[in-house]
């Protein structure tokens, strides 16, 4: 098991070394020279080489793309163009409430997606099974940002339940921490609880429709103990597909709810410095989400082994 | 008869279809006396299994009781609810099912699923539980029970899976054990086996079983009652001497003419209009091959090795004439298949050669065959006429493709004529071409299998276990079929089976494989009447014959 997971870790390499390559290569791709788009309109062309130089923009490319990957293996993801503030400094200070509310949002989807979406399979072709397939179409349809200003307007503006943006970091408290997450966490995971409980419910039809099912039922078991023992186990492999391809949904929703509910997370920060074209942090937060990403990957694979017997790598 | 255990008294059982209520079970009346052991016969679509399903209460949510009793020990269980049925299901009364592998939930270790079992029955601790599920490993003979109690179940054969399935079934010393078609899909050796395990742990218990198959064979050696299903109702019921030497029914005269037994011959399991249109082929002398004709086919030292591991097959060597059947019989895992899929070209051989008809095919990759002039002289038959067809061709497609593929014809009057003359030959009637294999019945698919693969006049054919899933009046029909094919057209039949009577029946020659080597071969009457080897006797002791005559006083 060890020695696979280092395996798999090994290979990951390869596909971060392609996605830095990727990144890195966004300052070319996008239009224009990046010393003239960094120096920005009002500079003369003695700025603008000066920067150039500053920057090592002058150089050959492979020998830059060296230069940089080696600083990013000592931490270094060099310093944003607009505050000058060091650009892992940045990410650092924005990093605790964009991971609050991914981790939220998570454990909500979890706890209520898979029952639902058991419940569902278990009553299929029910009053049940209709409503709440009902509210899947209807979660899947809406846009995060209308789910989110319609649950700030009921639930913080008329009822006065729950903050209406904001955010508090949980060194101030439980409470307070989850009281301004509850209602972005709801809106970001609409989609996804739509996402989870769909795939749930497939997947258990598929599985209580094996003969072992029956078997469970011939030793006289319960439905409990047929539905979670016997069946969602075996149904897991899908379901724990989709929730971590669901965590690419989640950094992109993030970004949109982040916004409405003006948390200052990783999301507002991307838009900010797309805005200003802050090259460096841009860069950045797009190679933390592929990292997190990638481990992402890697975590379901090793959930698969755990899952499942037959499969060995 | 000893006291009466359990009374099924005029069941209906009902399925809702798209096309409304089918009545599967259609007033079946049965009796089973404590420690007794009652065979339940029939064809596929008998009804036999509803009845076992709707005993154990293991019905599909489609299937409805709609009428009569089932009455267990006094009690009537299809108004059993809650509670009441969960002590009934896996204590009082178990069930083992076809196909063991996917009975076992894959992921979960087979002691546990044991233990859970009985956890769910009796108020014991884990540890006991799982003391206990040790004891059932012992006592149905698993070897090595400590190792295996944390095995999953594609670590097992599928004896060894059925093996676990008995012990799920009798951990809570039922008294009455429904086994539906427990053995089918097993090799003959563990078929014998498996059986006589099933027998000696319920004489030993006192447990009465209801066995219930297609294979009248195996029901006559092991059941002294048969009772004997036809769509939904028991048409007969006595002991296995008198349904063989004096069946009643009309029914049960044909399934008793359609078992092969170890003396019968393929005429004898056709029914009576096909046997005068095949005596007349029969009766005509067979061609012989002019002197100095080179051999169809010949296979020189053919080994496969799979990726790693010891081979699959190794140094085999055989040749046929044309015209001529040979039999390749062994247990799975014999490479019987593997063998045969290399002779077709689907897979590459290791080592050796292949020669057709003069020409060397064993190092034509497999892959790039299909564009050899000599893929429509070899064709195949697949095991599984549903799982081998396509589900989105008609039974017209199917038959045609080849036709387009390597004989080149286009969409056309020429195209339906030769098409319908394959349906004809094969005795496919012309109305249901149109048709999707879900739309034909197994014996039917079988036919546009056969077709298809005779549609470009192929010289060899290879059938793989053509007949494993079919019913036995079916796979008589089927079998005469082949027979007439090879007569008539000359073709040359390799047929791959586990079944040793329909090898008996068929094939001119016989081949055994174990292990991926031959063990023995010869003429097929010679082989089976005075086999040479222990494997080849095991073999040919395992088949379930009919002779009940010396079974039953070794019984008694």
């Amino acid at each position: 098991m060890l020695s696979y997971i280092l395996r798999r870790i090994v290979a990951t390499l390869p596909v971060m070394a392609i996605v830095a390559l990727f990144v890195f290569s966004l300052l070319y791709i996008a239009p224009g020279d990046p010393a003239v788009v960094i120096a920005g309109d009002q500079a003369s062309p003695e700025d603008v080489e000066r920067i150039r130089q500053s920057l090592g923009l002058d150089r050959p490319f492979l020998i830059q793309f060296g230069s940089w990957v080696w600083r990013i293996l000592h931490g270094d993801l060099g310093t944003s163009i607009f505050t000058n503030l060091p650009v892992s400094a940045m990410i650092g200070q924005r990093l605790g409430p964009t991971l609050s509310l991914m981790i939220v949002t998570l454990l909500l989807t979890i706890v209520v997606a898979v029952p639902l979406g058991v419940v569902a399979a278990w009553k299929a072709g029910s009053l049940i099974d209709r409503v709440i397939m009902g509210f899947a179409v209807f979660g899947f349809s809406l846009p995060v940002f209308v789910v989110g200003y319609m649950l700030a307007y009921i639930f913080a503006l008329e009822l006065e339940w729950l903050p209406v943006q904001g955010y508090t970091p949980l060194t101030q408290g439980f409470w307070p921490w989850l009281e301004n997450l509850i209602l972005p966490a709801v809106a970001l995971g609409c989609v996804y609880i739509a996402l989870v409980a769909r795939i749930t419910r497939a997947a258990m039809l598929e599985v209580l429709q094996q003969d072992y099912i029956r078997t469970a039922k011939a030793k006289g078991l319960g439905q409990g103990g047929i539905l979670f023992i016997h069946a969602l186990k075996n149904a897991s492999v899908p379901i724990v597909t989709v929730i971590g391809i669901g965590i690419a949904l989640l950094i992109g929703g993030a970004v949109v709810t982040e916004s409405v509910f003006a948390i200052p997370g990783l999301g507002r920060l991307t838009i900010d410095a797309i805005l200003r074209r802050d090259y460096p942090v841009i860069q950045g937060i797009v190679l933390l989400f592929s990292f997190v990403y990638v481990l992402v990957n890697l975590m379901i694979d090793v959930t698969y082994t755990l899952v499942d017997p037959r499969i060995r790598y | 008869m000893s006291e009466e255990l359990l009374r099924i008294d005029d069941l209906h059982v009902a399925f809702s279809t798209r096309r409304g209520m089918v009545e599967a079970v259609r007033g079946v009346t049965l009796t089973v006396g404590k420690g007794e052991m009652l065979g339940l016969v029939g064809e596929s679509g008998s009804g036999k299994s509803v009845t076992g399903f709707a005993t154990t209460r293991l019905l599909d949510a489609a299937g409805r009781v709609t009428g009569g009793k089932i009455l267990f020990r006094g009690q009537d269980v299809t108004k059993l609810r809650g509670d009441d049925l969960r002590q009934l299901q896996g204590a009082a009364m178990s069930m083992i099912f076809q196909n063991p592998r996917a009975a076992l939930n894959p992921i979960r270790a087979i002691g546990l699923q044991i233990a859970d079992a009985i956890l769910t029955h009796k108020r014991i601790s884990k540890d006991a539980a799982r003391a206990e599920a040790l004891d059932l490993l012992r006592a149905v003979q698993i070897r090595d029970p400590e190792a295996r109690m944390n095995a999953y179940p594609h670590e097992l054969s599928g004896g060894m899976c059925q093996r676990v399935m008995i012990a799920i079934a009798i951990s809570c010393n039922p008294a009455l054990l429904i086994a539906d078609e427990p053995t089918t899909g097993l090799d003959v050796t563990t078929q014998k086996v498996v059986m006589d395990l099933l027998a000696d742990i319920a004489a030993a218990r006192g447990m009465a079983t209801i066995l219930i198959t297609h294979d009248l064979g195996l029901a006559a050696r092991y059941c002294r009652r048969i009772a004997v299903m036809e769509r939904g109702r028991i048409v007969e019921e006595a002991s296995p001497r008198t349904l063989f030497s004096a069946p009643q029914h009309a029914y049960t005269k044909r399934l008793v003419a359609a078992s092969p037994t170890a003396t019968s011959r393929i005429e004898d399991l056709v029914t009576e209009e096909e046997r005068e249109r095949y005596s007349a082929v029969v009766g005509k002398p067979r061609r012989e091959p002019e002197h100095g004709t080179p051999p169809l086919l010949q296979v020189r030292q053919l080994a496969k090795r799979f990726d790693q591991g010891s081979a699959a097959v190794a140094d085999f060597s055989m040749t046929m004439a044309g015209g001529e059947s040979v039999g390749l019989v062994g247990e799975s895992g014999s490479g019987k298949s593997t063998t045969s899929r290399m002779i077709c070209r689907l897979i590459d051989p290791s080592e050796g050669d292949i020669v057709f008809d003069g020409q060397s095919i064993g190092h034509v990759a497999a892959r790039d065959f299909h564009r050899s002039p000599l893929r429509k002289d070899i064709q195949m038959v697949f095991q599984d006429p549903n799982e081998s067809l396509n589900p989105r061709y008609t039974a017209f497609d199917c038959i045609a493709h080849p036709l387009m593929r390597l004989d080149g014809m286009r969409a056309g009057d020429a195209l339906r004529q030769r098409v319908e003359e394959c349906a004809e030959r094969v005795g496919l009637p012309l109305d249901l071409l149109p048709r999707f294999p879900h739309q034909l019945s197994g014996g039917q698919k079988a036919r546009v299998g056969i077709a298809r693969a005779i549609a470009c006049r192929p010289r060899l054919l290879v059938l793989d276990e053509p007949t494993a899933a079919l019913d036995v009046s079916v796979q008589a029909v089927v079998l005469q079929l082949l027979d007439r094919l090879r007569r008539e057209n000359d073709i040359a039949l390799l047929f791959v089976s586990h079944d040793l009577n329909v090898v008996r029946m068929l094939c001119d020659r016989t081949i055994v494989l174990r292990n991926g080597g031959i063990v023995e071969q010869g003429e097929s009457r010679a082989l089976f009447d005075n086999p040479k080897t222990d494997y080849t006797r095991k073999l040919v002791e395992a088949i379930p014959h009919i002779e009940t005559g010396e079974v039953l006083a070794a019984a008694l």
